[in-house]
């Protein structure tokens, strides 16, 4: 079996996969950071979002062996000295989730699009989000959220 | 997904030769279609070939007159390009309207051009602005590299090294995206060098994209909205499912041509 070697939220980490472990499978199975969820499996819901190299991918379409060497952010890697990041705190402020499956997903592709974009529109963010569902119909306070960070006011 | 050897070649030539050592390859590019496509076992390579190692198979440069972008350039490095935004806006647009942004962010132009997904973009990207699809093996005019629903003149020993697009006078693509997928239920490419007019159509094709000859006919006598009477093609040949009728398909076509004309001619 292959080993994959890659620095998740700082820390370098490496294991045994078969070449058909998801990245998703690789950093709840064998990392156990559960934080990231999987929603469809499918590439729609966007639960499975993290950085990979700075960059919002869906962990579900990749493989954990296309990671190798890749520097990984997860929601677990935000918090920083006990306290949580800006865009989850603006998530709490907002109240934008409601059963918070989709929330991991939410909150680390808008941080990659304040990357980006730091001051977008809310045609913007609502077209970015094309690729994260949540069926709790919770958008607008999600935009909301993104909007709190971007004007770095808060709640 | 059934179990198969990854592989992860650092060079063109390690990349032949395990296409031509192992006995059911697939290459892998982005992955955001093979995979899914392995989850739901539609296939089941024995080996997969990463392309993504080899140097020199992704970037986007000005060659002759032409925009040439890897094989292994994904859709956000395209629609980020000064460079295409300069020389052929409409390319970067197309490819910034492709999927959502994560999808972006990992999927290629060699991957999305082998696929010949009938409601793809790039298919009409290449077609509409008359692209030459380079391989290992030849170079083929994009005509002529569109086969069928998901099929392409690629051979097995066949990778695509990189798409040639020759810079248009002007060049508009305009899409009705599916409001779920986003993938096109109809989708223009139009350009305009010269005399010489192109409109590729995407989604409605039952064999895949297509070359509107009676609205290139139309525009090339006269380059304007009102010049175009709507589309030439035989309902017959328009796909219908349950997002559209052959007939709606059939009436976007005009539609988005018009729409493509407008915006070309406002570049």
């Amino acid at each position: 079996m292959p080993t994959v070697s890659m620095a998740v939220n700082g820390k370098d980490v490496s294991g045994e996969v078969e070449g058909r472990t998801l990245l998703v499978e690789f950093i709840r199975k064998n990392l156990r950071l559960t934080g990231t969820h999987v929603g469809c499996d499918t590439s729609q819901c966007g639960a499975c979002v993290v950085h990979v190299n700075g960059r919002s991918v869906k962990s579900c379409t990749m493989l954990a062996v296309e990671a190798e060497g890749a520097t990984v952010t997860t929601l677990e890697g935000l918090v920083k000295d006990g306290k949580m990041h800006p865009m989850q705190e603006a998530f709490r402020d907002q109240h934008g989730l409601q059963c918070g499956f989709c929330t991991p997903g939410m909150v680390m592709s808008t941080i990659d699009l304040l990357r980006v974009n730091p001051d977008p529109s809310e045609a913007e963010i609502r077209d970015w989000l094309e690729g994260n569902i949540c069926r709790c119909t919770g958008y607008h306070n999600i935009v909301k959220a993104v909007q709190q960070v971007a004007s770095g006011d808060a709640a | 997904m059934y179990s198969f050897e990854y592989h992860n070649p650092a060079s063109q030539k390690e990349a032949e030769e395990l296409l031509a050592s192992t006995d059911n390859p697939s290459l892998l590019a982005g992955g955001q279609t093979l995979l899914p496509a392995l989850k739901h076992r539609l296939a089941e390579p024995s080996d997969l070939i990463d392309l993504k190692g080899i140097d020199g198979l992704s970037g986007i440069r000005e060659e002759n007159g032409a925009i040439v972008i890897g094989a292994a350039t994904t859709h956000c490095e395209v629609s980020e390009s000064e460079l295409v935004a300069k020389r052929i806006p409409a390319l970067a647009k197309l490819a910034g309207g492709i999927g959502d942004q994560q999808v972006r962010h990992r999927g290629t132009i060699g991957g999305s051009v082998a696929n010949n997904d009938p409601a793809a973009d790039y298919p009409a990207g290449c077609v509409g602005l008359g692209a030459t699809i380079r391989t290992n093996r030849r170079e083929m005019g994009a005509d002529n590299f569109f086969v069928d629903l998901f099929e392409t003149a690629l051979g097995e020993d066949e990778m695509i090294l990189a798409v040639s697009f020759p810079i248009p006078d002007q060049a508009a693509y305009i899409k009705f995206p599916n409001p779920a997928s986003r993938y096109a239920l109809v989708g223009v490419m139009l350009s305009k060098t010269g005399g010489d007019v192109r409109v590729a159509i995407t989604g409605a094709g039952s064999s895949g994209v297509f070359r509107d000859s009676h609205i290139e006919t139309a525009l090339s006598k006269d380059f304007s909205v009102d010049a175009i009477d709507g589309s030439g093609v035989d309902e017959a040949e328009i796909s219908a499912d349950i997002h559209a009728s052959a007939e709606y398909r059939k009436h976007l076509i005009g539609e988005m041509a018009r729409r493509a004309v407008e915006a070309a001619s406002g570049s």
